[in-house]
């Protein structure tokens, strides 16, 4: 049901959209219809797989080390209270820079490869992670922590089967929002200076006037992002057993 | 099996302020070794705060003395069971009996034979891989309880248990319940004066804050009290006309 659901939206929209390009007329260098964007898809193959595939792997190293680093700052400054009060308002603070300002200075540091889109990703995640984390962490059920006083329960032991799972919702949402904007990191790293992935071919495509090869490495990225989330969205599922199916998008 | 090492619980002029409210003023109750005291009283009296003072919550600094047992430097072991159950959700029923033994690290052979032991006792068996969404509110009840006996407590400390569960299903976890906690030093704080009457070996009725102790009642006969007791039909109507006065409304 849910499957015939999707399957008819993205048909419909494909269609309104092919509708919406014959009835205006509007010239194909400023909206091609999705068949000429399948044209040059399949045309285009080869390329966009191999800049697809830089893409890929830097939103993937992104989202891997951004999670783990959030994850690692949100146990630290929940187990040691003093850090927690010298990071914090430090958090605040980094997220009143724009991270997409940074992008000119990483790619000055870390050069036109991988590492600048990786560190850009990072940036962009680590602030859901670490507070989604910290603040599950916190609002662990006080009833659960006095019961566990109670029992003169290890603190260890307190984190591993109290604390952690109880946080384990909101830390999902945090890595939701986190698969969500990983992408985005790693194209506007790409077109502040690359020479491979989807965000470097479009700017290639661009200087070119080639707007259906635009479109085509748009849907490309699309359907990566969107496979990205819905794997992550499973894995969490399976992970957070014990809570009701949230029944979320799809 | 009267437990041995149960101690007596001795609340001698303590004062309680929380905030701007006085909680307790030179409250002076005593709670008999290894039997069931029940407390009644007007809702927001302190019941459940008398209950945090026993088992010893650093958060609250109180005046006065409290005296457990009568060597004071002995260490006693107290165990908590509210109306929530709190089973951790992401825990089988098993390894939520068994919490106790998880946080301290220390689960052994002989924890999970007694674990087992106690959910068949507690007619649970089959039940044991189960999550506690999968389990009715009763059998939830019923695994806090067995929880709650797995810490081998002296002091046991039971903060409205029962009073979630519909009227059968109470009446059951009720007899179990006395059965199984026999010879512990147990505080009920309830709200149901047959409840006080089925479980309690000494029903205390608080005042109104500051609470203080209205009556107590000594009961014969061993609980769970059969509910066409003598001793129930006795004290019923004069325990709830009792309640009616002290409560607000």
């Amino acid at each position: 049901m849910k499957l015939a659901r999707f399957i008819i939206l993205a048909f419909s929209s494909l269609l309104l959209w092919q509708v919406l390009v014959w009835s205006t007329g509007i010239p194909v260098y400023i909206l091609p219809g999705p068949w000429v964007v399948y044209k040059a898809i399949i045309s285009h193959w080869s390329p966009l797989i191999q800049h697809l595939g830089t893409t890929f792997m830097e939103i993937v190293l992104g989202l891997v080390f951004g999670i783990v680093l959030g994850s690692c700052s949100a146990l630290a400054m929940t187990l040691l209270p003093g850090l927690r009060r010298w990071m914090l308002p430090m958090l605040v603070v980094s997220q009143a820079v724009p991270v997409f300002a940074l992008a000119p200075i990483l790619v000055l540091w870390l050069g036109y490869g991988m590492g600048s889109k990786v560190a850009m990703a990072v940036l962009i995640i680590y602030f859901p992670v670490t507070s989604s984390f910290f603040y599950g962490m916190q609002r662990t059920n006080p009833d659960l922590l006095e019961l566990a006083r109670v029992m003169e329960a290890k603190q260890l032991a307190v984190f591993r089967f109290i604390i952690i799972p109880a946080a384990m919702p909101a830390f999902a949402s945090g890595v939701r929002v986190a698969a969500a904007v990983a992408p985005i990191g790693a194209i506007v790293g790409e077109w502040v200076g690359s020479s491979s992935g989807l965000g470097f071919y479009m700017l290639h495509a661009n200087a070119r006037m080639q707007v259906d090869v635009m479109f085509a490495a748009l849907t490309l990225l699309a359907a990566v992002s969107l496979t990205l989330y819905f794997s992550i969205d499973f894995l969490l599922s399976k992970i957070l057993y014990w809570e009701s199916k949230q029944g979320y998008m799809i | 099996m009267y437990n041995m090492s149960a101690p007596a619980v001795r609340f001698q002029k303590v004062g309680l302020v929380l905030g701007r409210q006085t909680i307790f003023r030179d409250l002076t109750l005593d709670l008999p070794a290894g039997k069931c005291s029940c407390l009644l009283g007007p809702s927001g009296c302190g019941k459940s705060t008398l209950l945090r003072l026993i088992s010893g919550d650093p958060s609250y600094a109180y005046s006065g003395d409290l005296i457990i047992g009568t060597d004071p430097h002995q260490q006693h072991k107290v165990a908590w069971m509210s109306q929530n159950d709190l089973l951790l959700p992401w825990m089988t029923l098993q390894d939520n009996v068994l919490l106790g033994s998880k946080l301290r690290g220390e689960v052994t052979e002989e924890r999970q034979a007694l674990a087992a032991e106690l959910i068949e006792k507690a007619g649970l068996k089959g039940c044991e891989q189960a999550l506690p969404k999968q389990l009715s509110g009763g059998m939830r009840q019923r695994g806090a309880l067995l929880r709650t006996l797995m810490e081998e407590c002296s002091i046991l400390l039971m903060d409205e248990p029962f009073s979630a569960l519909d009227a059968l299903t109470r009446v059951k976890l009720q007899n179990l319940s006395a059965e199984m906690i026999k010879g512990t030093t147990t505080v009920l704080v309830t709200h149901d004066p047959m409840e006080a009457l089925r479980m309690g070996q000494v029903v205390l009725v608080l005042s109104k804050a500051p609470a203080s102790v209205c009556s107590i009642l000594e009961l014969d006969g061993e609980p769970p009290r059969d509910p066409d007791d003598v001793e129930i039909h006795k004290h019923y109507g004069p325990l709830l006309h009792q309640l009616m006065q002290e409560s607000v409304l």
